[in-house]
């Protein structure tokens, strides 16, 4: 989460969830939590119950609406306009937090002229939303100093998400709603795993710890502890890499238990792109849709077929159990990975997993202090630097990793593909409660599938009318790209003029129509909006 | 002719049923017609009138002239031109449609405080309560008193709750205002489920005003902004009527922001029961109200702690609050001169069953039994002899004949294990079966029961289930004193006043009548009404032939020539007793 | 927060104002037998079982519905007490099927095991039994509502924890039920909490029906593969199958789960499993949408020629294209050591920063 690390020093969630409970305002943005994030959810219903107010901005009428005291249903791409507008009420009704803002940041005077233009008239003009909404919402976040701002893809996966970020995170300094129990900025991360696979370094520009690869001494630091050279090339991401391929400059690739064809944007172009490969390896457990186009795939072991730890959405390092033998001769991912080091020339020899989150805490100290031994009872959050620290629940507790944060003005960009004559409709993507991300897990447990087995396109009552579409019939939707055949499912959980369709079927993938235009900082894809037709 | 007539026509429902708004039209249809002078429509105002208890001569009719009141009962439509000209034109009443003594009996030995403006004004009008003092209780306490000395007064008056606790009022308020809370509130609880019990509805339908007037004063006490009446949607009339005086009392700054320039906010609002009798239960009824399933909730905490939406609350039955303005008009002394030491004031019953006059009656408490019954109720009907009372509906017991001399009130009553409840009051004669009639009302509670915990859900149905084979002649030895263990389990483990009640007509008609309990183990059912216990016959020298029998019997078991004696097969009756109902000769006998 | 003194079976203890009795006679060490109440869930006072007696109280409370005040005083095991709460439960057991043989929750069972210990054999209550032909169709959730003891927490953490209020209190008196509106098929989001709570065998999962129960199965504390929440759950193992899977009450997701933790598990026994390396043998574009079966284009292979033919391939490349010329994307739904090893095997192995995952997907 480039953008948010960028201003406070770390891009995770800076509150846990149990501290979900103290809010007294909770605002979603671009997050379903209901259905992608339901056990967060939860504790969302219980500070609820308890009389937290909560409000919902998203392009859907998502399930978390229902509990909603604010509910902002904006039109796709357009937060920045929104949480500009909610800012510019603020600042003009004088509910921000001057001492806050006086002791820990800059840059306020500069960005509060930027918002002049966010006036609720001209925000309602670019989101849908009404002038009334925006100026209640505005008064419910600005007079709380127990807020806590929740938000997904629905903020990154945009051609602007590192803006969106940063609108974010303004709107948080600007009411001092950070760095406090229950008080700040948390973004969900969508699978078990993606905070440890940051932490642990699975990214082009950090080593493991967030420590930057184009830094001699960091560098230095890591030959030494590996005992080998490294390069200081930086690295292509996981989006660069495809099209990469595509131009031949990436000629080989090893994907471990990712399954592009299906999750990124565009389809047809990740497949032609993998196809010029010259060599391909798959490490995973099925043979996805991904495997199907290497060269070598390699049988591995699922969570339950193995030790080690994962860390979640709130940075807690827990414990993952063995409880089965893996199928056949399929082999720990460790085992697999140590072993081709080896032939590459580089041996690496731990002795258990354990031993390699021994290591890991070397060379980053925020984990120093965790060892499996403290790991039985429950998990640790990170930063954990010694062996009798407790972990942190709430980060910034001590303030900021610069003195100051700073505001940064955020321009309102419309998204990268707009509605045109032809592309009428906007396509949002996203998930629903029952499947999973690309499906390879869910769709093989029987009555997930039996019960959401079928793709399906939301769209809105009044658009189906006009169009004649019937509930449940077939029809096309296709875009720049590509073009899918999927069942409508005409409800007013989309707005008019929207259509939403669920990322998990790869018979109708939605992603063969998405945009594959990147953010340019986070290079992060725009799933959430582009221009499609019906027909 | 006669100046100033006022004709007034009983306009409960009890009345409209019997064809009230018919007789109305008929006046002032003929009226108009006889009269053709318009002066005369002037000078007569008609008013529709609330019950006034003697249900059982609807439609009743007053005429009052400047001199006297004529009271006429049983009138129908196509009465009211011979009254119209004998009376009202000609000035001479029509003496034989006038109530008889019965009707005269049936209110001297009554003392009427919140039935006294029933039957005399129009509901409808709040100008008419007004004229008869209404709102100056309340105009007095905003004028002069602090709530601490309503509540004062409450307690001194020693008023109990009326809805079937007898919880009294003035300490329930008093927890209430000590309480402290943002917000407060105050329910008319006004669903009266218990079966034949309809005084709440009486006195909503005949004089909303007084309830009104009570909850504002008990809102005023406890320092509350807000009410509920929460009443049953099968009471369409009290409904209308209530939602009439609601609106007018607001109009007339009854109720609203800044009560009468003092700056007390109150407000009341409607909320329909959908009528199950659990509903009635303070603690349900407060659910219900949330829009949860109208299920009882454990008590401490108890409402005046933690009521409606976590709040203070204070609930108070229809009859409890329609006392209250009369109370604050004229004085605690004036209220506590009526009743016994710990029972005070009066108390309305639904008079019932085999009763001669049956219908409403207020009487102060402390009255014996034997008054209601001979006194008021005009004895048994039929010539038969008194068997027992119930009182208290099916949360309560019976009395037998030897204890007639009872005083109506809280704690003699508890003492011979009834209650006062409600207010229901069934007269039994020697026809009803003490065991059938505890069966009936446990009928009631079972099918009533929330569900909620397992000695009332599974409880009374297993009693139901014993019951209903002593009933059929199958209950085995041991019967009774199963019923009585669970009886008293159900009563000590049960959440609410339903489950904990609910074994009491068992328990009550075994300890007065276990006799009757052992003739039926025996296989008799002493008083002939348990009709799967029978054997049917027909007594030939009675027996016409008409035949009637044989073809109400669904089981063809009856045979028999026109004219000629039927006989009744045995092996294919199944003892529904049709041919009993049917014959009007007595000659179906029964063993 | 303010103490309060309160006296339970003779033993003196303080505990915070807002503790019910049943969390003061907790505190104390008294065990109180309950079957409705949860603690994480409102109270109910529905099944009766822990009254207990107060000090000026007439009639016994339910100890879990009762705050505490200064100075109660609770007696929570008399001879009536205890004799109610065999009546009680001889009630509950006279409308009960009793056919912990064939029941999926027996061993687990909180009313097998009160029955038990209060050592109910006959039942002086018998009678007419709740019979329910049909059953709820839904592909997740086994409703059997013959069992059910109205207790009311799955309606309860349906509602309060969930928020969606799928199922309901219905009818009255002895035909009470729990069901959905209009008895229709359970359609809400199978998250199964119900069946967490359900203290009987009345709400199941389908999946784990004639899987095991209690005998020979091992439960391995452990953490849910799907989103980022990170839920703790245990699975039920039985031989070398995971057959249930379940969250504890005291982890920090309350043993609170969604679909996809609950039930989600089965696919670690898919058939579709890989369990030997495969290399292709046909021409890569002819593979997906292809209508020729996977054998057409790969065959087994064993882990030495596929480490082989990886390391060969991969050195090949980096010779003549240099180390940027390979790519790596590993996976967040590896572990932490697994994504350490896989960076470590790009940027010292391959010698490449060319590393990813799939946060921005
Ligand atoms: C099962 C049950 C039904 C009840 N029904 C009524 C009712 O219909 N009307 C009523 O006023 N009180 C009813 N009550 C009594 C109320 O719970 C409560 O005691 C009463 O409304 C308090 O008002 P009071 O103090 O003025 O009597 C019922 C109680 C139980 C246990
Ligand atoms: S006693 Fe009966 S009505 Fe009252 S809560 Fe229990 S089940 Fe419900
Ligand atoms: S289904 Fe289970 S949890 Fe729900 S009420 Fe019945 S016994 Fe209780």
């Amino acid at each position: 989460m480039a953008g948010l690390a960028a201003i406070f020093g770390s891009g995770a969630m800076t509150n846990s969830i149990r501290e979900i409970e103290g809010m007294d305002i909770i605002f979603i943005i671009g997050s379903n939590t209901k259905e992608s994030h339901p056990v967060i959810a939860n504790r969302m219903i219980k500070a609820f119950r308890k009389g937290a107010k909560i409000i919902v901005a998203d392009p859907r009428r998502v399930p978390m609406v229902r509990f909603a005291e604010s509910f902002l249903n904006l039109k796709p791409g357009t937060d920045i306009a929104l949480i500009n507008g909610i800012a510019n009420v603020i600042i003009s009704e004088g509910l921000y937090n001057k001492e806050f803002i006086d002791a820990k940041t800059e840059g306020f005077e500069e960005w509060k002229n930027s918002l002049k233009d966010f006036t609720p008239e001209h925000v309602e003009k670019i989101t849908g939303v009404s002038k009334d909404e925006v100026i209640k919402a505005a008064r419910l976040y600005g007079n709380s100093r127990n807020a806590g701002i929740f938000y997904t893809m629905g903020i990154t996966q945009h051609v602007c998400g590192t803006d969106n970020v940063s609108a974010v995170a303004n709107l948080a300094m600007l009411t001092g709603n950070i760095g406090r129990e229950s008080t700040g900025i948390n973004p969900l991360r969508g699978q078990n795993n993606v905070q440890g696979a940051s932490d642990a370094g699975c990214l082009p520009n950090t080593y493991p710890g967030y420590q930057r690869v184009d830094l001699p001494e960091i560098r230095e630091k890591f030959e030494k502890a590996w005992g080998v050279s490294l390069s200081s090339n930086p690295g292509l991401t996981a989006t660069e890499m495809i099209p990469a391929a595509h131009a031949g400059k990436i000629k080989a690739m090893y994907i471990m238990g990712e399954n592009p064809v299906v999750t990124d944007p565009n389809a047809r172009h990740t497949i032609d792109s993998l196809k010029k490969l010259d060599f391909f390896v798959v490490q995973d457990i099925f043979l996805t849709e991904t495997a199907q186009l290497a060269d070598v795939v390699l049988p591995s072991t699922c969570f339950a077929e193995k030790d080690g730890t994962f860390s979640n959405t709130e940075r807690k390092v827990q414990r993952v159990r063995k409880a089965v033998e893996p199928p056949g001769e399929a082999r720990d991912d460790l085992s697999i990975l140590m072993e081709i080091s080896g032939r590459l020339g580089y041996k690496m020899e731990y002795n258990s997993p354990e031993a390699v989150i021994r290591e890991f805490g070397q060379v980053w100290p925020a984990i120093g202090g965790i060892t499996y031994d403290r790991l039985d009872k429950s998990g640790i959050q990170w930063p954990c630097p010694t062996k009798d620290h407790p972990g942190t629940e709430y980060l910034y507790k001590d303030g900021f990793a610069k003195d100051r944060v700073r505001f940064n003005a955020v321009p309102y960009t419309s998204p990268a593909e707009t509605t045109d004559k032809e592309y009428t409709f906007v396509l949002t993507t996203g998930r629903n409660l029952f499947q999973y991300h690309s499906g390879s897990m869910t769709r093989r447990v029987e009555p997930i599938e039996k019960h959401a087995g079928v793709a399906y396109v939301e769209i809105n009552p009044e658009d189906a009318k006009r169009l004649n579409i019937k509930n449940g019939e077939n029809i096309k939707i296709s875009s720049r790209r590509g073009a899918v055949e999927i069942k409508a499912r005409i409800t007013s959980t989309v707005s008019a003029g929207t259509i939403f369709i669920p990322m998990h079927y790869a018979e109708a993938s939605a992603n063969i129509l998405t945009n594959d235009a990147l953010d340019a900082r986070a290079k992060i894809p725009e799933f959430k909006v582009c221009a499609v037709k019906i027909g | 002719m006669n100046k100033n007539i006022t004709i007034q026509v009983c306009m409960g429902t009890g009345g409209m049923a019997a064809g009230g708004f018919e007789v109305l039209a008929a006046f002032e249809s003929l009226m108009r017609e006889k009269n053709i002078p318009a002066e005369f429509r002037k000078e007569c105002s008609m008013h529709k009138v609330g019950c006034r208890g003697l249900c059982a001569k609807d439609v009743l009719v007053d005429v009052i002239t400047d001199d006297r009141r004529t009271i006429y009962q049983y009138i129908k439509p196509e009465m009211v031109e011979r009254i119209i000209d004998e009376h009202i034109v000609g000035g001479a009443p029509v003496s034989e449609w006038e109530v008889d003594e019965d009707y005269h009996k049936f209110h001297e030995k009554q003392v009427k405080v919140v039935l006294s403006d029933c039957g005399n004004i129009d509901p409808e009008d709040i100008n008419a309560y007004i004229a008869s003092d209404g709102y100056k209780a309340a105009e007095k306490i905003f004028a002069s008193m602090a709530p601490e000395e309503v509540i004062d007064i409450m307690k001194k008056s020693g008023l109990r709750g009326r809805g079937g606790a007898g919880f009294p009022t003035g300490v329930k308020w008093e927890a209430c205002r000590k309480v402290e809370a943002g917000q407060k509130y105050v329910i008319c609880n006004a669903d009266e489920g218990d079966p034949g019990a309809f005084m709440d509805r009486a006195v909503i339908e005949g004089n909303p005003h007084a309830v009104i007037e009570g909850m504002l004063i008990g809102a005023y006490a406890i320092g509350a902004s807000k009410g509920y009446v929460y009443i049953r949607a099968e009471y369409p009339l009290a409904v209308e009527r209530l939602k009439k005086a609601i609106a007018a009392a607001r109009e007339c700054g009854f109720l609203g922001k800044n009560i009468l320039g003092k700056g007390f906010d109150f407000d009341i609002k409607i909320k329909l029961g959908a009528g199950a009798f659990v509903c009635g239960e303070e603690t349900a009824l407060i659910a219900s109200i949330e829009g949860q399933r109208g299920m009882p909730r454990a008590k401490p905490p108890f409402p005046v702690h933690r009521g409606l939406w976590g709040k203070p609350t204070v609930i108070n039955n229809v009859e409890t609050l329609a006392n209250i303005p009369y109370i604050i008009k004229k004085g605690h002394e004036w209220f506590s001169s009526y009743g016994t030491e710990k029972s005070k004031g009066t108390k309305v019953f639904a008079l019932t069953g085999k009763i001669k006059n049956s219908g409403l009656i207020e009487v102060p408490m402390g009255i014996t039994l034997k008054e209601i019954i001979y006194d008021i109720g005009g004895g048994i009907e039929n010539g038969k002899s008194l068997k027992a009372v119930q009182t208290g509906g099916p949360s309560g017991g019976c009395i037998t004949t030897d204890m007639l001399d009872i005083t109506m009130d809280y704690e003699s009553l508890a003492k011979v294990g009834s209650i006062v409840g409600s207010g229901g009051m069934i007269v039994l004669d020697e026809d009803d079966c003490m065991v059938n009639m505890a069966k009936y009302f446990l009928q009631f509670t079972q099918s009533e029961s929330c569900g909620k915990c397992v000695p009332c859900r599974i409880g009374t149905k297993r009693l139901l289930e014993i019951m209903n084979r002593i009933t059929k002649g199958a209950g085995k030895q041991g019967d009774i004193e199963l019923l009585e263990k669970l009886s008293n389990d159900i009563k000590a483990a049960s959440l609410c006043g339903l489950g904990q009640t609910a074994p009491n007509p068992v328990l009550s008609t075994i300890k007065y009548f276990r006799e009757e309990y052992e003739a039926h183990l025996q296989g008799k059912c002493p008083a002939k009404a348990c009709r799967e216990m029978l054997t049917y016959h027909i007594i030939e020298e009675f027996c016409k032939g008409c035949g009637a029998c044989l073809r109400a019997c669904p089981a063809g078991a009856i045979t028999g020539e026109k004219k000629k004696p039927h006989k009744i097969a045995p092996e294919i009756c199944i003892r529904c007793g049709a041919c009993f109902d049917v014959c009007k000769f007595k000659a179906v006998g029964k063993e | 927060m303010k103490k309060l003194k309160i006296t339970i079976d003779g033993k003196t203890i303080e505990v915070p104002e807002n503790a019910t009795v049943l969390d003061a006679a907790k505190t104390a060490g008294i065990a109180v037998p309950t079957l409705c109440h949860h603690p994480k869930l409102t109270p109910f006072g529905g099944c009766r079982l822990c009254i207990v007696e107060i000090k000026g109280i007439p009639r016994p409370v339910t100890s879990c519905t009762t705050p505490v005040s200064d100075g109660m005083e609770v007696t929570t095991s008399t001879e009536q007490l205890e004799n109610l709460r065999k009546t009680v439960l001889e009630l509950i057991l006279s409308d009960h099927p009793n056919d912990c043989m064939v029941c999926e929750k027996a061993g687990d069972c909180t009313l097998q095991e009160l029955a038990y210990s209060y050592g109910i054999r006959e039942n002086r209550f018998a009678g007419e039994r709740r019979i329910y032909e049909k059953k709820d169709g839904n592909p997740f959730l086994e409703r059997d509502m013959e069992k059910c003891i109205l207790c009311g927490r799955c309606v309860k953490i349906c509602d309060e924890v969930q928020g969606v209020g799928a199922i309901d209190f219905t009818y009255r008196g002895f035909k009470s039920k729990i069901c959905p509106p209009y008895e229709k098929d359970l359609d809400c989001e199978f998250c199964g909490q119900c069946v967490a709570v359900c203290p009987t065998g009345a709400l199941t999962g389908k999946q784990w029906a004639l899987k095991g129960r209690q005998r020979g199965v091992r439960e391995v504390d452990t953490v849910c593969s799907y989103c980022g929440t990170g839920c703790n759950i245990t699975l039920h193992v039985k031989d070398n199958t995971v057959t249930r899977v379940t969250s504890k009450e005291d982890t920090w997701n309350e043993g609170w789960l969604c679909i996809k933790g609950r039930f989600g598990y089965t696919f670690i026994n898919s058939p579709d499993r890989l369990t030997k390396p495969l290399i292709r043998i046909k021409d890569r574009s002819s593979s997906l949408n292809s209508s020729n079966g996977l054998d057409d284009i790969f065959r087994e292979a064993s882990w030495e020629e596929a480490f082989d033919h990886i390391a060969s391939r991969l050195s090949d490349i980096k010779t003549k294209h240099g180390s940027d010329a390979i790519g790596g994307l590993s996976s967040a739904r590896c572990t932490n050591e697994e994504n350490y090893i896989f960076q470590k095997l790009m940027r010292a192995g391959v010698g490449t920063n060319n590393v990813d995952h799939c946060a921005r997907l």
